[in-house]
């Protein structure tokens, strides 16, 4: 509504452009990543590649940016940051926790499982 | 003149918002698309995790993503693994920028403004459909074409450096037998779908007059790489297993490797660029509003606000899409 725009969007252009640096230099820095990636990246932790857990981090970093500068959930109420942001963040954590185990297991059987799907 | 249009007509029915009553302090509108965008970004996790269960499931024979979007227009034949992909990111990041500046030139009641920057972000959505399509196109397409074996594996060509080599420079063509059946030539009421350029028949009497090619297949090994095979057994895994020759990608076939890799690369960003071309459309609507003047008149722009949430979640679910089919 337009009643509180007076109150804080008097330098809001110069923060836009602070956000849209930050994600293209986010952007670059994921490119320039999978374009060469580093041998010394490639290293197994926690059951991932370092390289693909800096992926992860980064596009979270990036989602995190828009959602509360370009979107400005900074703006909005205690209550309606949570009710959209927590939701959301439980219910995509179990979803994903509950399929890639999945897909890990049938990927075992089909391997050790005496199963012939390649005949 | 502003309670004309924030009457919705249904007042003492439901909630039609207002300026009094105002949960959690966002307007009726703002809160509802937050919490449409909420059940929409549950749709893509969903179909996201979906296709990391089948990856994960596939994770030893996984296509390598590099190798498949490594097109970027007017270099052809170059090797350019994400310099594309990247560029559609900037594009989309962009205009996710110029909306959020017509948001805010909308705060400040400046009509010009906001027509200007609305129009740069219509301009945007546009330029990265029309990537998207040439993105869709070079998949549908393929490049290298593969032989598909009876099991649905993909079998690559490869020379002895590894570089890839494509089935027509290797196939040795033979006085075609087999015509396409279509309605007009057999039963009218069954037809088949285009045959291939080459028989399987072909590209094995090339592949065994090529000593210096030998057959890539889908398997990866400790490095990620795919498994070469030797020239021998080359001849034996494609004597005993090609059935057929694939080139490019549909919802069936997939010169890459995995058939799932295709559905969900169609699935996944077929649905996102539906939201773009969505997303572009409403913004159309709002541009026209906002020219005719009807925001100035209401004295507000929310509506440039709200369509602006639907576009930068759009820009946001592309962040995601990015990473889990490029990058990791």
């Amino acid at each position: 509504m337009g009643h509180d725009a007076a109150a804080h969007h008097e330098s809001g252009t110069k923060r836009i452009w602070n956000v849209f640096w930050l994600l293209s230099a986010v952007t670059i820095v994921e490119v320039v990543f999978g374009i060469f990636k580093p041998e010394a990246l490639e290293t197994v932790v926690l059951g991932m590649k370092i390289l693909n857990w800096i992926f992860i981090i980064l596009t979270l970093y990036k989602a995190y940016l828009i959602t509360w500068a370009f979107m400005h959930m900074e703006g909005e109420t205690k209550g309606l940051r949570r009710s959209v942001v927590w939701t959301g963040i439980f219910l995509v954590s179990y979803l994903i926790f509950i399929l890639l185990t999945e897909g890990g297991y049938v990927y075992e059987v089909f391997k050790n499982g005496y199963k012939a799907w390649d005949f | 003149m502003s309670t004309t249009v924030l009457n919705t007509g249904t007042e003492g029915n439901v909630w039609g918002g207002g300026e009094g009553v105002q949960p959690l302090k966002a307007s009726y509108g703002k809160m509802m698309m937050w919490f449409f965008i909420l059940s929409d970004a549950l749709t893509f996790s969903g179909f996201l995790a979906a296709y990391g269960f089948s990856r994960f499931k596939f994770i030893d024979s996984w296509p390598i993503a590099d190798e498949v979007f490594n097109h970027f227009p007017f270099l052809h034949g170059v090797d350019a693994p994400m310099y594309y992909v990247a560029l559609m990111t900037f594009i989309l990041i962009f205009s996710s920028v110029t909306m959020v500046l017509a948001v805010d030139a909308g705060h400040h009641m400046k009509k010009g403004k906001v027509v200007t920057y609305m129009a740069l972000t219509i301009l945007g959505g546009f330029i990265f459909l029309g990537s998207q399509a040439w993105e869709w196109k070079n998949f549908i397409k393929g490049e290298y074409g593969a032989i598909e074996t009876k099991g649905r594996q993909i079998l690559q060509f490869v020379d002895k450096d590894g570089h890839r080599v494509k089935v027509a420079d290797l196939a040795i063509p033979q006085p075609q037998v087999r015509e396409r059946h279509e309605r007009k030539n057999g039963l009218w009421f069954v037809k088949e779908a285009a045959l291939p350029e080459f028989t399987v028949e072909e590209v094995i009497k090339g592949f065994k007059a090529n000593p210096n090619v030998l057959v890539r297949t889908q398997i990866l090994d400790e490095n990620g790489d795919k498994t070469i095979l030797s020239r021998t057994a080359s001849i034996a895994k494609l004597e005993k297993d090609a059935a057929l020759v694939v080139n490019g990608a549909n919802l069936i076939r997939n010169e890459y490797g995995s058939p799932l890799f295709a559905d969900f690369f169609f699935f996944i960003t077929g649905f996102h660029g539906f939201h773009v071309f969505t997303g572009v459309l409403i913004n159309i609507i709002i541009f026209f509003n906002v020219l005719l003047g009807t925001y100035e008149k209401r004295g507000h722009y929310e509506m440039v606000e709200k369509v602006g949430l639907y576009w930068h979640f759009v820009d946001l679910v592309w962040v995601f899409v990015f990473t889990f089919f490029y990058l990791v």
